[in-house]
């Protein structure tokens, strides 16, 4: 995993990875719910958030996770328990699997896989297993309702999102991440290498179908049709409580933070800055530091995308089921074939 | 000039608001470190002074929902000049209201005919257990430091006689 | 028991089958979905049972009475300046609008009629009212599509008018200040600039609404051509208010009758729609709000001085008779109808309010929509659970 002088055995780079798997996930989660959750949206609201547990209210998190984890842990009497029970364990895991191709630096990742995009899509996925499962063994209305709206929207909104990756990948000639990072770092505009050549320029149209689709697939506004809570009540998550709703609301700002750093590598080139700024060539010229300051790049600029997605979530109100899935299927999928088309036919004619 | 889209406009408010309250502070109080004044007709708890009281049981009968208890008893009251008669008056025991049950709509103090009802602003006054909502006349008698002078009215109003 | 033969049976049983196989062929099974009484779209206790097939509404009943309080018979045991304090309960939003029709015609009844200037903040108060309880519906129309910061904003503002009633009456919530014969008291020293500003903020407000909620596309999505009232169903379910404006019908109480209040002084534009969607009802609502500012600004401008109180006797005695009055409350027509048999009390009181009638279009409009639709056509409709079980 790191470039470290020692030779570490096996077990203690599998424990280092464990722990940074974890760090990595649920250091976002809780930066993203306390900066964006409690304080972005109180203030866009005028209003301050929490203030009392700890100073402005930064252990709020740490209180509200305690209060949950008090709390009895109810299964209804129709519900399926042993699914019933299974289900947030599913999504959350969905998270863990999506950050584990996710490079931080040139050695900073967790394994280096060369088919990383494809995996990720794919892994992508799984959570709406969970939700789908949630949403049938609850034994509930709303809750069926809402799995069954989940999968459906989850389901139409996987295709636009793999289709913009496509151009992505396409510029890149890699489906590796880490060489997608790499190809954006040592790019350059019109022989201009100043700021690299991150893929949002290019791609801006993918990163906009990209960060559509990733609102959606994260179920926030205008996209929380599953959750709607003025129609399902909470939908798939009706019938949780305790540290089972922890695990969807942890996997649900989880995943936000791990789709914003795909999108951060995808299209803002990731954990790099510009080789040219240092004179790097290429991967190997890197040097050992930016195992540490990549991670911080990589941290502002999951921020930044985490901090529009929040945004939108605040100030839109929310779709229709159809008018969603027309969304996707007549608009979000022609253009984003269109968008492949083009850099298609780019990418070969220049 | 060309149309914004709304859901531009919309970004727009809500960052609007963000910077606002960032630069100006929040609408909002905290509540136990700061407290808003409430204005001075607010009718937080009644007061009783309990030397103009009569026990005449006007304000008990007009309350809307009986929430005011009243005991009395005549006694006899030393003469006001030297050598008059005694006076008869009416001794209050006890007067409670019940402010779990009270609707705070302010007819027993408007109807009160001896000035002895009165409404402060204070709201502070929650109890752990809802017997202790009952207040007696003392606990009543208390509220009378809270009770502000009432507010000068506004131009063209009628002076009260 | 009549037997039946074993043909017949033979028959009957073939029937069933082919009946269920057909059903399981070409129809998918229905689904009665309660929405309420306890459910966050309801706010408060309506519930609305309806019968789904997927995710379209078949049949759908709204079923009140779950937060009846019986005024109407607890009138009948107080006296009349105590009935003011339980009926200000009625739409909790805009509670002193409930109060005035009521003592407008306990004055009818006694032939008796309060000052100009009593009227004049009366007309005030209720103006007050009119946009506490509605910029709420502004706001919590946000909610109901999903959008979680105009429900905040709403509260803000409305805080201010909240306030100013408080300053004014002292209860925020239920003034209590209307009297017979005129007012309780006259308005404390620097109200009226301070409701001037206010004014001036709540007009802010509602160009922050429009462009946070109505401007949005999402929103018009949401809301154009959803839950369409034709004018003559508004007509023949009684619809009233901004509901019935919505649908084209140009009819406002507040300018189509005679009533010793003072809003034949100011001039102000009814606003309809000629759609009759939700849209239309939520705009509606949007540009009565801008409205009631302007009749209160106009208002405070021409305050005419003098007493704010009638000469009524102590002890208010209502001749025998019978009044009905009715006005323009923030959800539509209210009214009272009034039997006194000269008593300290009124005898029987028969109370009209809007929103019992404003839902009862609910199972015509409902029929055919998606469950989304659900939520944003009983959210235009706008209904105040107090108001539809009294």
């Amino acid at each position: 995993m790191l470039g470290l002088a020692i030779e570490i055995p096996y077990w203690g780079q599998s424990l280092l990875r464990v722990l940074g798997g974890i760090v990595a996930v649920l250091l976002p989660a809780g930066t993203i719910v306390y900066l964006f959750l409690f304080k972005m949206m109180s203030f866009m609201q005028s209003r301050l958030g929490p203030m009392e547990a700890g100073p402005y209210g930064s252990m709020q998190l740490f209180a509200e996770v305690g209060k949950w984890l008090q709390k009895e842990d109810i299964a209804p009497e129709a519900a399926d328990v042993r699914i019933f029970k299974m289900a947030p364990i599913i999504v959350l895991v969905s998270t863990f699997l999506l950050v584990a191709v996710v490079p931080f630096g040139p050695d900073a990742y967790f394994t280096n896989f060369e088919v990383g995009v494809f995996y990720a899509l794919a892994v992508g996925s799984v959570s709406v297993i969970g939700i789908l499962i949630a949403g049938w063994a609850s034994a509930n209305k709303y809750s069926l309702l809402g799995g069954l709206r989940a999968a459906g929207q989850l389901i139409a909104y996987e295709l636009p999102m793999v289709l913009a990756v496509v151009g992505v990948v396409i510029q890149a000639g890699t489906m590796n991440l880490q060489g997608i990072v790499v190809a954006q770092n040592t790019g350059e505009i019109f022989g201009f290498a100043g700021i690299g050549f991150p893929f949002v320029i290019t791609q801006f149209v993918g990163f906009i179908i990209f960060m559509i689709a990733v609102q959606a697939e994260l179920t926030q506004a205008p996209f929380d049709m599953p959750i709607a809570e003025s129609e399902l009540v909470s939908g798939y998550m009706t019938e949780y409580s305790g540290f089972r709703f922890l695990m969807f609301f942890i996997g649900e700002f989880a995943t936000a933070g791990v789709f914003a750093f795909i999108a951060s590598v995808l299209f803002l080139g990731g954990w790099g800055i510009p080789f040219a700024w240092f004179g790097w060539e290429g991967l190997a010229d890197v040097p050992n530091w930016m195992n540490v300051a990549g991670p911080l790049i990589m941290f502002a600029k999951m921020l930044l995308l985490t901090f529009i997605i929040m945004w939108v979530r605040f100030s839109y109100p929310r779709f229709r089921e159809d008018q969603l899935q027309t969304f996707a299927w007549k608009i979000l999928i022609p253009v984003s074939l269109l968008n492949i088309a083009v850099t298609a036919i780019i990418k070969v004619a220049v | 000039m060309p149309k914004v889209p709304g859901l531009i406009k919309g970004l727009g408010v809500t960052f609007g608001t963000l910077v606002r309250t960032a630069k100006e502070g929040a609408n909002t109080v905290q509540y136990p470190h700061e407290k808003e004044a409430p204005p001075i007709r607010a009718r937080g708890v009644i007061a009783l002074r309990e030397d103009n009281c009569t026990a005449c049981m006007l304000c008990a009968r007009s309350c809307p929902d009986w929430c005011i208890y009243i005991e009395g008893h005549k006694q006899l009251a030393p003469p006001r000049r030297a050598g008059g008669k005694p006076r008869q008056v009416n001794h209050l025991d006890r007067f409670d209201i019940d402010y779990a049950l009270c609707m705070y709509c302010g007819i027993c103090v408007e109807v009160c005919p001896f000035d002895a009802l009165f409404w402060s602003p204070e709201y502070e006054y929650s109890e752990p257990r809802i017997a202790d909502l009952l207040h007696d006349k003392d606990k009543l008698g208390e509220w009378m430091e809270t009770v502000p002078e009432a507010p000068e009215l506004e131009a063209g109003a009628e002076k009260k006689k | 028991m009549t037997v039946l033969s074993d043909r017949q049976q033979l028959s009957y049983i073939a029937a069933q089958a082919a009946d269920a196989r057909l059903n399981v062929e070409l129809e998918t099974e229905g689904m009665t979905l309660n929405i309420g009484p306890q459910h966050p779209a309801t706010h408060g206790t309506l519930r609305i049972i309806a019968h789904l097939d997927g995710e379209q509404v078949v049949w759908a009943e709204p079923s009140c009475g779950y937060m009846h309080r019986g005024y109407e018979k607890l009138t009948e045991v107080r006296t009349f300046p105590q009935v003011t304090t339980l009926i200000n309960r009625i739409d909790w939003l805009g509670s002193f609008a409930n109060e005035v029709p009521f003592i407008l015609a306990a004055e009818k009844l006694m032939e008796i009629e309060a000052p100009p200037r009593a009227q004049y903040i009366r007309t005030i108060l209720f103006e007050l009212s009119r946009i506490a309880n509605v910029s709420l519906f502004l706001g919590d129309l946000g909610v109901q599509m999903g959008a979680i910061t105009p429900v905040f904003l709403a509260f803000r503002d409305r805080e201010y008018v909240l306030n100013l009633i408080e300053g004014a009456t002292g209860g925020r919530f239920h003034p209590n200040f209307d009297r017979i014969g005129g007012l309780k008291d006259d308005l404390p020293k620097g109200w009226i600039d301070e409701t001037r500003q206010v004014m001036r903020k709540l007009r802010g407000f509602c160009d922050e609404i429009e462009d946070l909620l109505f401007g949005n596309e999402i929103f018009q999505s949401r809301m154009r051509g959803i839950g369409v009232i034709p004018a003559d169903v508004a007509k023949s379910f009684g619809l009233s208010g901004a509901n019935a404006r919505a649908s084209g019908i140009d009819w406002d109480l507040r300018r189509d009758q005679v009533l010793p209040m003072a809003w034949d002084k100011v001039d102000f534009k009814v606003w309809t729609h000629p759609d009759g969607d939700c849209f239309a009802r939520c705009w509606i609502r949007l540009q009565e709000t801008r409205e009631a500012t302007k009749i209160v600004d106009q208002l405070l401008d021409d305050l005419p001085p003098g007493p704010v109180m009638a000469k009524v006797p102590r002890i208010i005695k209502v001749p025998a008779g019978e009044a009905w009055v009715a006005t323009e409350n923030p959800l539509g027509e209210m009214g009272y109808y009034v039997v006194s048999k000269g008593d300290l009390g009124p005898f029987r009181v028969k109370i009209r309010s809007a929103s019992f009638n404003n839902i009862s279009v609910v199972p015509w409009v409902l029929k055919g929509v998606y469950v989304p639709d659900i939520i944003t056509i009983l959210a235009s409709l706008y209904f105040i659970l107090g108001d539809i079980d009294r």
